[in-house]
Formats: structure tokens, sequence, C-alpha cells
């Protein structure tokens, strides 16, 4: 038996709770299909076609999508599909790259000792710890002075000169990736007995297959959730983003808060709208997988 | 085959740092021959070096100093995917990730046999251990026992030249350990290859061995079969650690061809008619050592090493009770064997009472000192 009382107090604080977490996100859906464009006031929702006509303004000719008219207006502003564009690719570039250096940070830190080990270890939780403004202006400073060295060095001018954009963004969110796929990584390896690779070799197979056959297999839930977490903190993240991007590279988040400072339409409640169901769905796989990993182990 | 020796350890030394940095021998100059079709085991307990001599077969480790030699053929550093011996583990080491029959199959696979070889030989892999009809089980879904016949199965499928294992029946419980025990071995005969054995269990190495190295401190305290290795322990450590022994000081007073006489100070009294083993000299100081179930308790007093003294404790164990008998000071522990069914074997001796001990002088062991 549970020894533990439902106390109507511990319900109500739950509720709470709740309303505490999800209304901001109800509220932010709601008005995604506010029928006032300047989205100070829910005006009620879109109407349908027939009741068009005693709306005001322009709405009427330019609303064939009914109640999703702000996610019609969306899909055709070009500045939202390219940060979009832009957030994806960031995303799954540096989610790439970070989960295979990750990954094989953690294997050569259950593997091997070596002198450094311990500082190797502190190491991983210097970027985790580290205020995010702090780091971004370490990037950015660290990214203007090597173009200036280089560009003056290779004698680099107008266009051909290095500078900020997507591909020092996916840097820096490959950087501040890489040490939570480690540490996810590594807490799976925890319980990786190494008699698992050793029984491999035994029976012929060399490093490679090894890794590709036993290892890898084995770990791969644990490189999946490292994955998907770097994945959402790249595409949430808006401070390191906002320092390291440049003409071009512009972001959904450095996008949504360009719109904020001039007049919150409900377009941006739509995208974010868009955008909690996707995060949604991608912590929802994460969950998913975890608890698959557990019922095997 | 090739050489008259599957395995051979030649002066075999490894070197390992401890956390606290110091160097320590875990295997220590070791030299040893495990002649073909033989089925031998390492004996130990914990850190004895045993575990670490079977990974340099296999190939986890490499010898600090010294040579491994698998059918004549030097090791040096060749990767353990090279080497033509297979392992059991102790923990089995099945790929969670894999079937029953993939993980059979793995070994096979490397060697790139085709798909109907591989069908066939996991098969008769299975029917070997007796786990036909499993191939689509995980090994989760499978008892320690059937697990155990997995890692045998997927080891034995390679048909390697020598097939170590490390205490493979370690998470087994006692009846089933022993039952495979058994079947390990007629496995072994049947099949005609060399097993190598690491145990720290003494009745695991006598039930299945040809022969035994009994190890400690990463040395190797004596070699050869389970009878000689009970009956003629080389030392002390190995009369101690297989089996139980009562030992005495003592020192040679006099010594022929065949006999030698120890005075033991503790008894003030001589033991006669003790075999001689080599290398012995008079006015050695050595231990003497008898096995409580060859001391015999007599009821009256016989012309050799005879002794009275008086009975301590009894403790009643089934097939034996065992008597401690206080020979001037000294405790002497003999096993009885309950021959006779009857519901007070302990009350044939009373505590207190008045007992002779024998001592035949071929049941009493001179052991070298040190």
């Amino acid at each position: 038996m549970n020894p533990y009382r439902r106390h109507p107090v511990i319900q109500i604080a739950t509720v709470l709770v709740y309303i505490f977490l999800y209304a901001p996100i109800v509220v932010l859906i709601l008005y995604s299909f506010n029928a006032s464009r300047t989205n100070v006031t829910f005006e009620g929702f879109i109407p349908r076609v027939s009741e068009r006509v005693e709306m005001k303004g322009s709405l009427v000719q330019a609303a064939p999508c009914g109640a999703f008219h702000w996610f019609c207006e969306l899909s055709k502003n070009d500045d939202v599909i390219e940060a979009a564009g832009n957030t994806l690719t960031i995303a799954f570039a540096s989610t790439f790259v970070s989960v295979i250096i990750g990954t094989m940070a953690a294997l050569a830190l259950q593997r091997y000792e070596f002198k450094l080990k311990p500082f190797s270890q502190l190491s991983l939780y210097i970027p985790i710890v580290i205020p995010e403004i702090v780091m971004g202006i370490g990037i950015l400073t660290l990214f203007s002075q090597l173009f200036g060295l280089l560009n003056g060095a290779l004698g680099l001018t107008g266009d051909s000169r290095l500078s900020l954009g997507l591909g020092t963004v996916i840097v820096s969110h490959i950087a501040f990736s890489v040490p939570f796929v480690t540490l996810v990584v590594q807490a799976r390896l925890q319980g990786f007995d190494k008699s698992y690779e050793e029984a491999a070799m035994d029976l012929g197979a060399n490093e490679w297959t090894t890794f590709r056959r036993v290892t890898f297999p084995m770990i791969l839930p644990g490189i999946l959730s490292g994955g998907l977490l770097a994945f959402t903190l790249s595409l949430d993240d808006f401070v390191i983003t906002f320092f390291t991007n440049g003409p071009g590279s512009t972001t959904l988040p450095i996008y949504v808060y360009g719109l904020l400072r001039k007049i919150i339409t409900p377009q941006v409640n739509a995208l974010s709208t868009v955008w909690v169901l996707t995060v949604f769905i991608a912590v929802l796989l994460l969950q998913m997988l975890q608890s698959r990993e557990q019922k095997q182990h | 085959m090739a050489s008259e020796f599957a395995v051979e350890l030649r002066d075999v030394v490894k070197k390992f740092i401890t956390p606290e940095g110091n160097e320590l021998n875990a295997v220590d100059h070791v030299t040893m021959q495990i002649k073909n079709g033989e089925f031998f085991s390492m004996l130990g307990s914990s850190g004895c070096g045993k575990t670490t001599s079977l990974r340099m077969i296999a190939g986890f480790e490499w010898p600090t100093e010294g040579e491994v030699y698998i059918e004549g053929k030097p090791m040096g550093h060749t990767p353990p995917f090279q080497r033509k011996v297979n392992t059991v583990f102790q923990s089995y080491a099945l790929f969670q990730h894999m079937t029953v029959f993939q993980n059979i199959a793995f070994g096979l696979e490397m060697e790139g046999a085709d798909k109907n070889e591989i069908e066939k030989r996991v098969k008769r892999a299975l029917e070997m251990v007796q786990l036909t009809g499993m191939e689509r089980r995980k090994p989760k879904q499978l008892s320690g026992g059937q697990q155990q016949r997995v890692a045998v199965a997927r080891a034995l499928v390679k048909v390697p030249d020598v097939l170590l294992l490390d205490e493979p029946l370690g998470a087994l419980d006692l009846k089933l350990r022993k039952e495979m025990q058994l079947e390990l071995k007629a496995l072994q005969q049947q099949l005609g290859i060399t097993f190598v054995y690491v145990t720290h269990d003494q009745e695991e190495a006598m039930t299945m061995s040809d022969r035994i190295a009994v190890m400690s401190k990463g040395k190797v305290q004596q070699m050869g079969t389970p009878v000689e290795i009970y009956e003629r322990p080389a030392n002390r450590f190995v009369a101690d650690f297989i089996g139980e022994s009562n030992f005495l000081e003592g020192t040679i007073k006099s010594l022929s061809k065949e006999e030698a006489v120890v005075f033991v100070p503790q008894l003030n009294a001589e033991l006669t008619g003790i075999p001689v083993s080599d290398g012995l000299v008079n006015g050695e100081e050595v231990t003497v050592s008898i096995r409580p179930e060859k001391v015999h308790i007599s009821d009256k007093v016989l012309d050799v090493n005879s002794f009275t003294g008086r009975v301590t404790n009894t403790v009643y164990i089934g097939t034996d009770t065992h008597v401690f008998v206080d020979l001037m000071g000294k405790q002497i522990k003999v096993f009885e064997q309950n021959r006779i069914s009857r519901l007070d074997p302990g009350s044939f001796y009373s505590i207190g009472q008045e007992v002779i001990l024998v001592m035949w002088p071929d049941n009493v062991l001179v052991l070298k000192k040190g």
C-alpha cells in the first residue's frame, strides 16, 4: 500500500503548477487564431467565409484559409521561411557533428586513462554552467579576431572575406551541444561492460566491426537521446546565435525577436504554435526512446 | 596440431599500476604448459593472477615480460580477433540487442561463412548445449543457466584450438553449477578441445580438471593432477588452500633414504617413518601436515605416532563429524565419516573425553618451510 495520503492541497497545488506551466502556451496558441491584427486583445476566432462580410478592414479579401489565416500569411512570408530553413539547417548540422564529437569524447573518457582526464571531464561542465551571454561574446570575439587575422593574411577582400554567417552559427552551436551529448552518452556508457567489446573481438571482429556491430547498437539509445537534446537546444537558442549570426543566417528566435520590437501580429503566434508543436513532438520522441531504453535494461 | 602444447606461458610477467601509483606484478614470472586436449584449471583466490593470465592468452592483455605461445606460435601483440582461442566470460557478455541465433552466428559471420553453413553450425551448436528452439529469444528472456549455455555455444561454434573459461559458473546456484560442471567436462571430452578454466572454487577445479595450477600472489604454487595436488601439496599454501590440513612445526631429526623422523616440540614427541620428499636436509626446520580425514581415532595406543588428547568440540555436518582434539595445547581437527546411520553421531565422542589419535606415517607429509 502507498503510505502517502492524497491531500486536497496537494491536488490543488498540482493543478496550479500545470496552469502556471501551460497557460501561457495555451494563450499563445489561442491568439494565433485571433481575428484582430494587432493582437493586443482577443477579438474572437477568425470567422468562416460567410461571416466575413461584416469584418472590418482588408482581412475579408485576404482570408482564403479561414481560421488558419495567420498560418497562411506565415507561409507566404519569405523571411520566416528563410529563418525556419536556417534554423533547421543549423540544428541538423550542429546535431550531426556534435553527436559524432560527443560520442567519441564519451568513449575516450571511458576507455583511456590519461593525465588530463580529470581536467577533460571538468571542462565538459564549463560550457554548461557558464552564462550563455559570456560564451556568446567569447565566440564572437574569437571569430572576429580569427577572421581579421585570416582576411589580412590571405589578402581577402569584398565578398570573399570571411564573415559571420551560417557557418559561424553552426560552429557555435556545436560548441555548446558537445558537452550535453558527451554527458548523456557517458551516462549510457556507465553501465556498459567492456566484456561485450572483448567478446566481439574474441569472436573475430576487428575494432571497427566491434564498434559497428556491438558498441554502437548498444549505446545507440544514449546517442539518440544526446542528439535530440542537442537538436532541441539548437532550435531554441537565442543568445549565442544573436552574437554569431550574420546577414542571411537569421534564425527563427532572432527573427521573432526582431518582429517583437516592431509590432506583435498574430503571425508571431502562428509561428510560435508551429514551433511549439515541433519541439513538443521532438521531446515526445525523446521520452519514448528513454522509456523503451529503460524497459530493455 | 603443430605443437605438443596448446598454450604455453614462458616466464610471463604482467605489471599493473595500482590506483595509489605503485607497480604490482599481477602475474609474476609464470611458466606453464597446457597440453593439447587437456582440461586445465587455474585455481586461486581473487587477485592471484589467474584471470589476468587467461586474458593474456585471449589477447585482451599483453605480457609486460615473457611470451605467450598458442600452438607453438609466439603471440606477441596479436589482437584477440587473430587468435584461434575463444572465451566464455564470467558475465557471459551476450549481445543484448541480438537474438540467440545472432549471438552464436556472430563469430561465424566474422569468418565469412556463408548463410547455409552458418545456419547448420548454429543449429548443431544449439543441439550441443541443449537449447534447440531458442534461436529467436533475446538473452534477457533466458535463465542464467541458459545464458551460460549460449555463451558456451557461441565460443565453441568457432571450433577454437583452445576454449578459455573465466569463472563461467560463478553466477549459477550450487545445484545447477554441479550439473554444468559435469556437462562441461563431458563436452570437453567429446570435442577434444583444450579447455583452460579459471576458478576460485577448488571443488569445481578438482571435479573437472586433468591438471590444475594453484596460483597465489601472481605465482604458480603448484601444478599437477587433482590427486597430486591434494595428496602431495608442494607447500603449506597449497596444503592449506586445497582442502583442510593440520600443521605442526618440527625439525628433521634423522633422515634415511626412505624415511624421516621429525621431532615436534609442540607435542614433545617424534613422528617416525615419514615418507621422504626431495631436497630435505637433516636438522632442517619443516612443517608437518596431515589431512583431518587421515587422522585416525583409535581406542588403544599403537606403536606408531599415537598421541593421547582430549575432545574439545564436535560438529556434525552430515557426511562427516568434525572432531576437535586438544593435543598438548595444539588443536587437531579430525574428520570422522558417518558410516552408520544413527541419530546421535555427535555424541559418539563427548566433549572432554580422552581419545587416542594415530597419524599413520604414510598420511603425514613433510613440507619445506617458506
